[in-house]
């Protein structure tokens, strides 16, 4: 980490910098898949990020939080489809829905030792997981919600198309990542760090080490719900997948591939792996053995993730 | 009745090798084995090769169990021993990533299709009648190898120099280092032993059910449960969690068909809100 003056503005600068540069590609090369990679990895970094809010902030290990990824997905789709409501304000609704569901689940889970709070959070997980299978004529069962999301327009927005679709999700995940920036930069991201390194100490502080970590909680599982929302745009529909138990994985192997230490690590993870899945599928059928030894690579050989380890590496050469 | 509890008592069974093996290395190496599911899902596979080589049953039993013991060996030795230190994490995306790798070399290997093993030929014999229901001589004979399995785990831990030096470990693998014993040595029997039992319940599955490349995973899901709700490392709390679920998985299919997983996940959630450390773990501090 640099020394700014005035990191907040530093960071804000950067973000309209990547804003800018995001917007501006499609325009000089114009490429279809391209596209659909960055929307898919709008989703996937807001998801991942908001994932190590709790693991590489707070250090809580949730292996539930496609929960609130799908979640936000199916909030978003059924009141689009069952309600004439704009597009941005079911957009908030789903996101505030989502937080309302991690206070309730945070409520319970966030009291727990670290081993418990991941079993727990994990079985919470598949408990809804399983009332989006057997809830057949609300969310449509193992087959998902189908019929497609209107998009009705919004601002001069129409997101059936790739472009504007495209331009909307840079925008949120941008936005979003901006957000979850200043909130681990801010005073409240320190204190949950404090409570990761020692609990005690922090209580000792005066620290309400459950209120901490239920805003954490709460908090992630927000962004999460945002995740969700672009998921379903750009999916057009919500699927039972996104609430599953893999799904919350792919969030964790990102965080774990990118780097928990570094802010943006997880975004560099949810690169890595978006990349390997477009490339390895076109390759071959083997998908898993090949990612499988992509991970075991990085796992054994780094040992850390992928920022974390050039941190460090830069920081042994400084020395 | 009697159909649903036979069905009920071989799932818990089977559950039980698996989450015995699970709890154990929990229990002295702190590993939350991810990929135990291979191991059962390899058991089932290599059984169903052996059978197909050899004949034999017996043999295809003692083949997979042996393989598994020594899969279990080198996937502690060559991968989770090299991060041992590291954040827990680590190992979790170590196991993940065997997951992947053996879920596809089964379909590479052996196609990605069903396979179905069919009951041994000693076993084909006309079912016994009990209490009015039908339950096959095979079903009987699994109980009852799993049952002899449980007694011999329980009394070698309890009795043995083994057992006691592998319920220390689990206490405190510093001191009983620091004693003379070779917890290097301990950590990898440990792993047999687990590996061991999960392709002992892979054997034994495959002629119950089906063999197919996803089978390890859903069987990690529920001997997870089982592990959690009987309490990490507790073999007996294993035991009586794997017969729990699998008589809710029996019965549960009359009551609420389709919500049984639902219902699984609420008495889980519900035990570890009101008994964090499981019916029968130790409380820690």
């Amino acid at each position: 980490m640099s020394k700014s003056r005035h990191p907040a503005l530093r960071d804000t600068i950067i973000a309209a910098v990547a804003l800018v540069v995001i917007l501006l590609i499609p325009a000089v090369h114009h490429s279809p898949a391209f596209e659909d990679y960055v929307i898919r990895l709008a989703a996937m970094a807001l998801f991942a990020t908001s994932l190590n809010l709790l693991v590489g902030n707070a250090g809580m290990v949730s292996f539930g939080h496609g929960m609130f990824y799908g979640f936000g997905a199916y909030a978003f789709a059924l009141m689009m489809q069952l309600t004439p409501m704009s597009l941005p304000l079911a957009a908030v609704l789903a996101v505030l829905l989502t937080t309302v569901l991690a206070l309730l689940v945070g409520a319970v889970c966030v009291r727990l030792s670290a081993d418990y709070f991941a079993f727990v959070t994990l079985a919470v997980q598949m408990l809804f997981f399983s009332i989006i299978i057997s809830w057949q004529s609300l969310t449509g069962g193992d087959q998902g919600l189908r019929g497609g999301i209107p998009r009705r327009e919004f601002f001069g927005f129409d997101l059936g198309s790739q472009g504007h679709l495209y331009t909307f999700c840079a925008i949120v995940a941008v936005l979003g990542m901006l957000a979850l920036r200043h909130i681990s930069a801010s005073p409240f991201g320190t204190t949950l760090r404090m409570i990761r390194d020692n609990e005690n100490r922090a209580s000792f502080l005066g620290i309400v080490l459950w209120r901490a970590r239920l805003a954490a909680f709460v908090i992630a599982g927000g962004f999460a719900g945002l995740g969700g929302v672009l998921a379903a745009l750009f999916v057009s529909g919500a699927y039972p997948e996104l609430a599953d138990w893999p799904n919350s994985g792919q969030a964790i192997f990102a965080v774990m591939l990118g780097g928990i230490d570094t802010f943006l690590g997880p975004l560099v993870g949810g690169m890595i792996l978006l990349a390997l899945n477009d490339v390895v599928t076109r390759v071959t059928e083997y998908y898993g053995l090949v990612l499988g030894i992509v991970i075991l690579a990085f796992a054994l050989g780094l040992r850390r993730g992928v920022l974390d380890f050039l941190r460090h590496l830069l920081a042994a050469r400084a020395r | 009745m009697v159909t649903q509890t036979t069905s009920g008592l071989i799932v818990g069974m089977l559950l039980f090798l698996v989450a015995a093996g699970l709890t154990l290395i929990f229990g002295v190496l702190k590993v939350v084995n991810f990929a135990h599911g291979t191991f059962y899902m390899l058991g089932g596979y290599v059984a169903y090769s052996t059978l197909g080589a050899t004949g034999s049953y017996t043999l295809a039993v003692l083949a997979a169990a042996a393989a598994m013991a020594l899969f279990g060996v080198l996937f502690e030795r060559a991968l989770i021993a090299r991060v041992y230190g590291s954040n827990v994490l680590m190992q979790l995306l170590i196991c993940y990533a065997v997951v992947l790798i053996f879920d596809d070399a089964v379909k590479i290997v052996w196609g990605p299709d069903f396979h179905a093993m069919g009951m041994p030929p000693a076993f084909q014999v006309p079912p016994l009648f009990v209490f009015g229901g039908v339950v096959p001589p095979f079903y009987a004979v699994l109980i009852g190898i799993a049952a002899l399995i449980a007694l011999a785990l329980g009394l070698g831990l309890a009795m043995t120099r083994l057992g006691k030096t592998v319920r220390a470990a689990a206490i405190n693998p510093t001191m009983v280092s620091a004693l003379g014993v070779n917890t290097t040595l301990l950590f990898a029997v440990v792993f047999a032993i687990g590996g061991a039992l999960a392709g002992l319940a892979g054997a034994l599955a495959a002629p119950v059910r089906s063999l197919s490349p996803g089978m390890g995973f859903s069987i990690l899901i529920d001997s997870f449960i089982v592990t959690v709700i009987g309490g990490m490392g507790s073999i007996g709390g294993a035991l009586v969690a794997a017969l729990l679920i699998g008589l809710l998985r029996g019965f549960g299919t009359i009551g609420f068909p389709g919500f049984t997983d639902g219902l699984i996940y609420a008495a889980m959630i519900l035990i570890l809100v009101f008994r964090p450390q499981g019916l029968f773990g130790r409380r820690t501090a």
